[in-house]
């Protein structure tokens, strides 16, 4: 097991380097000018090439890209072009929000959509799956911030429940505030998740219900919740924990429109305003941590395919 | 095997444990709403600006946010009052009978957040700071013989040659002002930014470091130490009077989030509401919705004068010709209560306000015929007009595609090339021919102090390719008569010869002067004092209870 895993963080080392190298050309390669935008309106020509040489960005792409490399190398991501603070300060900041709001919406994904998923292919051409299925439809279908728009004005503005935006730190704030805060975005985060992770969970169940050993269990006079949570689920869970385990990295990921109609300060604000202003470094820093979370998650899948099947063994 | 509760109970005990969490949760979630806030809450004025702070260094960049956050932690040697008049702030000052030299006088009790004493050298650092990157503080430096600090309270400014706009400059409200800062800091290069560790002033609020999220969230608590004047506030004059302990700017990039804000009570400031929200907020009576800056905006159309087919004079009148205000504010705004018509260069709510050279149909219809004709005279040969459309950003993505759709009536080939405004604003500084890489026009907007005499607006400066502002007319005359314009020193020489530069810079088309429009802030009814400006200021306001 230790060597496997070692071997598939090795492996994933090209793949960071395969990733910095295309992120660093295609900045650079793209149009926009991190000088022209610190100056503002009234810059002179002279006046942006000065910036420009402070900034380091007259040298040659491959001597930009050595020195950034190098910083890496001693576990330095570089400065901000526009506030002039680390990249690791920049995004230690925003990590939190991410992550809790990633934790909190995938676990309410999952109590939520895999019981209606088990419910639906047990209940298979009933109203309750059509009604499931239905629903699930409807999670796909209507975009995020409809939803989180919908969700404020009923339990933010008319029954004033709950904040309109921000959010509050576990870590400074404790948990009441911030669960005041999450329950919201999460909410309309987790709709998507909810439906697919259901639908997974019905299709895979599907499957698996019609197997042998299930009939097996039956006529061993097993109770249906203990065939279906106890043999059919855990049979089916292999594709369903990749969904989830994608889901998750997806939502560290990809929740701009979530932390923009919610005002959380997360890390995908952080890409698209360091995407907006090319503020290099930022862009360049958050892209390498996403993809290493990719590996992670990805990583963290495949060995929890071991916990559902015991077939499974690494080599 | 003995348990705790007998099995009948456990479908009850399921029951009560359910219903204890619930009253707990509910409990926390109800202690926790806003109206349970601590009464400390009061003194913390909760706004939300325009855009989130990134730079924090207002010498450096023009973006208006930045110099926002300069007035909140800096101070400046000369205010501007709402008579347009510079008024003494950390300095008074005496000119010699010649108009040659300059004495400015610290007052008494200035101090840095972190408890120096301000000097007359840190003025002078400042000074330079401003003037290498400031455009009208450039032109101050080439009629400067020298700025030295004669004692620890005096910056004697002696000038080699005659320029009678030197208070105007040094209390200009926007978009660099003179903001002074401890000398060390100073004495950086403009084209280094300055960090959080710089962000020491002596104005009346203090940068919290610890706080600051930058583009999502800056703190400021007032400074104890600060001694205001004793003058009423006026714009950027008067006293700076601190009435609340702490004042957090929240950045929201959603409009919507930010009105469900000022709504619902949890901010008590929208510097700038969308448009087609107004509505909303006007409906509420719990809300103040008013102008604090009257004076507005311009927005603007600009040529590249290097390149075919705007390097013939004649060719830009035919635009001019073609576009017309209404419908391109129209298209910007909306609603006609927030926008009007102008056709002065200089704003028409300034001392130079004038209509000289200004064709009626600017202001009233285009004239598509003239145009025509005009183009037939200059021999136009359908040479593509490259203009760059930024699609991200509501106010200057309108006005080029109307702007496209009047040239293309009045016989003009356009081709309009979206982008975003970031990509525009580099692309904007591109001398190369249009087909590889440059442009022919783009637009963008000004607040009116930035455009209000010929010394700032940096649309008049004649400077050409080495010196000159992007689309770069190199216009000998038109220096001449800025010049001219820097020696006047009296306001009817001023008024005549700001009317003698606009009337030619119409005939030049040096830009297109496409109308005025402001947008109202809104605000909690439990604030009161709140200035009306052309920048926004947080000092003279008071949050009741």
């Amino acid at each position: 097991m230790f060597s496997y895993c070692l071997r598939r963080t090795l492996a994933a080392v090209p793949v960071m380097v395969v990733v910095a190298l295309f992120v660093f050309l295609l900045l650079r390669l793209s149009p926009g000018d991190p000088a022209a935008i610190i100056a503002g309106d009234m810059a002179t020509p002279e006046q942006l090439d000065r910036i420009r040489e402070t900034l380091g960005l007259n040298q040659p792409i491959y001597l930009q890209f050595f020195n950034w490399g190098g910083e890496l190398l001693r576990g330095d991501f570089g400065t901000s072009l526009m506030s002039n603070l680390p990249v690791t300060q920049l995004m230690a900041q925003r990590l939190e929000p991410t992550v809790s709001l990633a934790l909190l919406s995938i676990v309410l994904s999952v109590v939520v959509a895999v019981p209606m998923g088990v419910i639906a292919a047990w209940k298979h051409g009933s109203l309750i799956d059509n009604v499931v299925m239905s629903v699930s439809v409807l999670g796909f279908s209507v975009p995020v911030f409809v939803i989180g728009y919908i969700l404020i004005k009923i339990f933010a503005i008319d029954l004033g429940w709950l904040p309109v935006q921000g959010f509050k730190r576990v870590s400074e704030d404790g948990f009441g505030p911030f669960i005041r805060h999450a329950i919201l975005p999460s909410l309309m985060l987790s709709t998507i998740y909810i439906a697919l992770i259901a639908r997974m969970t019905r299709a895979s169940m599907l499957d698996v219900l019609g197997e042998d050993f299930v009939r097996t269990a039956h006529a061993k006079g097993a109770s249906e919740k203990r065939v279906l949570f106890k043999h059919a689920l855990r049979n089916a869970g292999v594709p369903i924990l990749e969904v989830i385990g994608t889901g998750f990295a997806l939502m560290i990921t990809g929740v701009v429109v979530t932390e923009s109609v919610f005002n959380i300060p997360g890390l995908g604000r952080l890409t698209v305003d360091a995407i907006l202003a090319r503020d290099y470094p930022v862009i360049q820093g958050l892209i390498l941590v996403t993809s290493g979370v990719y590996v992670l998650i990805n990583l963290a899948i495949d060995l929890s395919y071991a916990l559902l099947d015991p077939r499974i063994r690494y080599q | 095997m003995t348990t705790l509760f007998p099995r009948r109970f456990s479908a009850t005990r399921r029951r009560l444990l359910g219903g204890m969490a619930m009253v707990t949760l509910l409990s926390t979630l109800g202690s926790l709403s806003p109206l349970a806030a601590a009464p400390a809450e009061a003194s913390t004025l909760r706004a939300v600006m325009h855009s989130g702070l990134r730079v924090l260094d207002p010498i450096t960049t023009t973006a208006h946010i930045t110099r926002d956050h300069g007035y909140m932690i800096w101070d400046t040697l000369l205010g501007m009052d709402d008579q347009f008049q510079p008024q003494p702030q950390m300095a008074d000052w005496s000119v010699s009978d010649d108009g040659m030299i300059y004495t400015f006088t610290l007052r008494d009790g200035l101090k840095w957040h972190d408890g120096g004493e301000v000097t007359a050298s840190d003025a002078v650092a400042s000074f330079k700071r401003w003037a290498a990157r400031d455009g009208g503080g450039q032109m101050l430096m080439d009629h400067v013989a020298s700025v030295e600090a004669t004692d620890s309270q005096t910056m004697t400014l002696t000038l080699s040659s005659p320029f009678a706009y030197v208070l105007e400059l040094m209390a200009k409200p926007s978009s660099v002002p003179l903001f002074v800062m401890p000398a060390r800091i100073a004495s950086k290069s403009p084209d280094e930014t300055l960090t959080v560790e710089d962000q020491i002033g002596s104005g009346p609020f203090k940068f919290v470091a610890d706080e600051y999220d930058p583009g999502n969230r800056v703190v400021y608590e007032k400074f104890a130490d600060y001694v205001p004047r004793d003058e009423p506030a006026s714009w950027t004059a008067g006293g700076k009077v601190v009435n609340v302990d702490r004042v957090e700017w929240i950045n929201m990039s959603d409009a919507q989030t930010a009105l469900n804000a000022l709504n619902s009570g949890e901010i008590d400031f929208l510097e700038s509401p969308s448009v087609d929200l107004l509505p909303v907020l006007q409906a509420n009576s719990d809300l103040t919705v008013e102008k604090i800056n009257e004076l507005g905006s311009q927005t603007i159309g600009r040529f590249n004068f290097l390149y075919p087919p705007f390097d013939n004079p004649q060719i830009r009148r035919a635009a001019l010709m073609a576009m017309d205000q209404t419908d391109v504010l129209a298209s910007l705004v909306g609603n006609p209560e927030h926008y009007s018509t102008c056709p002065s260069m200089y704003g028409c709510q300034t001392p130079l306000a004038t209509d000289a050279g200004a064709p009626a149909s600017l202001t009233g219809k285009a004239d598509p015929e003239a145009a025509k004709q005009l183009l037939e005279e200059a021999g136009y040969d359908g040479t593509p007009v490259v203009i760059m459309q930024p699609t991200d950003a509501p106010t200057v993505s309108p006005q080029p595609v109307i702007a496209a759709q009047l040239l293309r009536q009045a016989g003009f080939t356009v081709d309009l090339q979206p982008m975003d405004w970031q990509t525009l604003v580099t692309r904007r500084a591109s001398q190369q021919p249009p087909s590889e890489g440059g442009w022919n026009m783009f637009f963008t907007n000004w607040y009116i102090p930035e455009v209000w005499n010929p010394l700032v607006n940096p649309m008049l400066n004649g400077r050409g390719k080495d010196g000159g502002w992007f689309g770069w007319p190199d216009d000998p005359e038109l220096e001449s008569m800025r010049n001219e314009f820097a020696k006047a020193d009296n306001d009817a020489d001023r008024k005549a010869i700001a009317e003698h530069i606009q009337r030619h810079a119409f005939e030049q088309v040096t830009y297109i002067p496409l109308g005025e429009y402001s947008i109202p802030a809104a605000w909690n009814n439990d604030l009161s004092g709140v200035l009306h400006s052309p920048v926004p200021l947080f000092w003279n306001i008071t949050k009741s209870e």
